[in-house]
């Protein structure tokens, strides 16, 4: 059914190298459904990672536990090449982890600048919020990373368009970040242009050095920013592609997406395959 | 990760050139100033206010202030007339702050007037604890009362209107009850404690008058000092403090908040504590300018301080909310109410007034939300 490349390693591993962030025979199981089995991913400084799969592979799963917002049942979770256990998203930021939620998880009746913060305020007298610098702060972040989207820090951000929206959450991630910046979907809401922006966005931040996680349904774009490729299918890894293998293209993800294709070896935990929920 | 290590935004400001870094301060500095959007700033300031719901509330009770003063010219537009309201919407202002934190976090309190009986409840049975003379602390008159016997009777209000508000706080923070049935099973559970300590009998004191009817400023009655107080203490809480801001976040989107770190259990426990206190002492200032309990009374302060709220544009749905708004939402049916007896119409119209008016306000907030989610 699914062919395995023979011999050498997967294509797309970094023999040498340490991932910023990396998952071993993760499993997680929601009732009757085993969202993930025996999953597996590696993200490496400077580079994009994409991951992609069909719904319901278990993407936003996976990168919900590099968050530190689940905890997965087994399996191992490394920064930097030292097994970690986070048991909430603030540990993960304390790894210099931060996130950009599927859901964008902003509260839209603060500014941009109180969601940026959120948190995290800049304090004045220990209990009161610097308005002002957190402010002048954000002004300054969303300058450099040329969110130009953004014109009013003071307006709720629920007035804001999806881009605009968008643009927050990724600056707040990227005015976190020391690490690593995983991304669910983020560009699956929005227009060509902002489309655009936002993976300029993700080429800034990697050129910085950081490693860029992000889950993306557009094979094209993933093409154009990806450095390297992880596939998921039914909760684990199939298939590893880096930006400069031949016969990357994108029938070829599309055939790893759909179980025609595989350069992956199957994993004993993965047998019940033919059984997904 | 070490902590000298950079953030994403602190390595792309070191690949910028000087040219860059300048354009990106012009840029940084056009944002602070809002200068994107405003050619005219005045204007925008102007929308920004008249898209609130405190705005039209406020106007709404200016137009009540300036009708009833050309209508009932020489006794609604009085100063002894504005003391008078002011003392008597004084203790609704205290307990509808509590209502405002609580309403801002998408929550409700039902349970004010148990916490504001067994307030009253709670400062008596502390006064009668303390011997002054021959007699009890109950027994004192106004002018032979002791900062002591004050603060004793305040330290019972308190404690009652926190232990309240902490039980409200667990059961919706902790065990996620919702809190209208949280809350009422506190009001039910509360109002019972307060009749069993009393037996359903009311305890007269003059001992706290001074709190109310005395004048530290003179003219003003201490009463309403101690609305203001509390009302500008709890502006600073909830506008400019780190407590508000998260206020707000747990009412405007509860999973964002808790992956932001804010510990939202925990958080709810303190705002409900808080409404607690706010209550505890309503109930003080009640005693103090009543000069008696009032277990029969105080049924509906819950819904007054709810009125209050809601009509001053805090929204019901969580994450909005001003105490100017609040303020205003107090005084409106208090004006309308007093204004109405003195241009000699039944008092019972405010009732119907008001009514209709907090419709209205709710609806308009829906519209507003409705029309800023399209887009
Ligand atoms: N909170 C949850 N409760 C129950 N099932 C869940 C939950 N989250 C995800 N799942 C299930 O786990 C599987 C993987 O979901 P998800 O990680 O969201 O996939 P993807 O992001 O790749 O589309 C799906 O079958 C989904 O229904
Ligand atoms: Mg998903």
């Amino acid at each position: 059914m699914s062919q395995t490349s023979a011999g050498a390693s997967p294509a797309g591993t970094a023999a040498g190298r340490v991932p910023a962030v990396a998952a071993y025979g993760i499993e997680k199981q929601y009732g009757q459904v085993r969202a993930l089995r025996s999953a597996s991913f590696e993200a490496f400084p400077g580079e994009v990672t994409a991951l992609v799969g069909d719904n319901g592979a278990g993407k936003s799963t996976l990168v919900k536990c590099l968050a530190g917002v689940i905890q997965p049942d087994a399996g191992r979770i490394q920064v930097a090449g030292r097994d970690v256990v986070m048991h909430n998203p603030v540990q993960a930021n304390g790894f210099g982890i931060e996130t950009v939620y599927q859901d964008l998880a902003l509260a839209p009746d603060l500014d941009a600048a109180a969601n940026v913060f959120l948190g995290r305020e800049l304090r004045r007298w220990k209990v009161l919020h610097n308005a002002k610098e957190m402010r002048r702060r954000t002004a300054e972040s969303f300058a450099q990373l040329g969110v130009g989207m953004v014109q009013d820090l003071r307006v709720p951000v629920a007035s804001f368009s999806g881009g605009q929206k968008q643009s927050v959450a990724i600056a707040r991630a990227a005015m976190w970040a020391k690490n690593v910046i995983l991304m669910d979907e983020p560009t699956a809401a929005l227009g060509v242009i902002q489309t655009k922006k936002v993976l300029e966005l993700i080429e800034r931040v990697r050129d910085s050095g950081l490693a860029v996680v992000f889950i993306s349904h557009n094979l094209p774009q993933v093409l154009e920013v990806a450095d390297r490729i992880e596939v998921m299918r039914l909760g684990a890894r199939v298939a590893r592609f880096s930006r400069d293998d031949e016969g990357l293209t994108v029938d070829r993800l599309i055939a790893s997406i759909s179980g025609a294709y595989r350069n992956e070896p199957e994993t004993g935990s993965e047998n019940g395959q033919g059984a997904a929920a | 990760m070490s902590d000298e290590a950079k953030t994403a935004v602190e390595l792309v400001a070191e690949q910028r050139t000087d040219a860059e870094k300048a354009a990106v301060q012009q840029q940084a500095d056009a944002l602070v100033e809002g200068a994107g959007i405003s050619v005219d700033k005045a204007a925008t300031v102007w929308q920004r206010l008249m898209g609130t719901q405190a705005t039209f509330t406020f106007v709404a009770l200016l137009a009540l202030v300036i009708g009833f003063s050309v209508m009932g010219a020489g006794k609604f537009n009085t100063g002894s007339n504005f003391v008078n309201l002011a003392q008597n919407v004084a203790i609704l202002t205290v307990l509808s702050m509590g209502a405002t934190f609580v309403i801002v976090t998408a929550g409700v309190d039902l349970s004010v007037p148990s916490a504001v009986i067994l307030g009253e409840v709670f400062a008596v049975k502390a006064l009668s604890f303390v011997t002054v003379g021959d007699g009890t602390g109950v027994d004192v008159s106004g002018e032979n009362t002791t900062a002591t016997l004050l603060l004793v009777a305040l330290a019972g209000s308190l404690f009652a209107g926190l232990t309240v508000g902490l039980i409200n706080g667990f059961v919706v923070g902790y065990l996620k009850v919702p809190a209208l049935i949280a809350t009422l099973g506190t009001l039910g559970a509360g109002l019972g404690v307060a009749y069993l300590m009393q037996n359903g009998v009311n305890v007269a004191t003059y001992a706290l008058a001074p709190v109310a009817t005395g004048q530290l400023i003179p003219g003003l009655p201490n009463l309403v000092l101690v609305a203001v107080f509390v009302a500008l203490g709890s502006g600073v809480l909830l506008h400019l403090s780190v407590f508000g801001r998260h206020t707000y976040a747990i009412g405007s989107n509860e999973e964002a908040a808790r992956r932001s770190g804010i510990k939202v259990e925990r958080h709810l426990l303190k705002v409900y504590a808080f409404a607690g206190l706010m209550s505890g002492l309503g109930g003080y200032l009640s005693v103090a300018y009543f000069s008696t309990t009032s277990v029969a009374g105080h049924s509906t302060d819950n819904l007054n301080a709810i009125t209050a709220a809601a009509l001053g544009g805090t929204s019901l749905f969580g994450g909005i909310g001003t105490i100017v708004g609040t303020v205003i939402g107090v005084w409106i049916p208090a004006v309308l109410n007093n204004g109405l007896i003195i241009v000699g119409v039944q008092a019972y119209w405010q009732l119907v007034v008001v009514g209709f008016v907090l419709i209205l306000a709710v609806w308009s907030d829906q519209l507003r939300r409705r029309s800023r989610s399209r887009r």
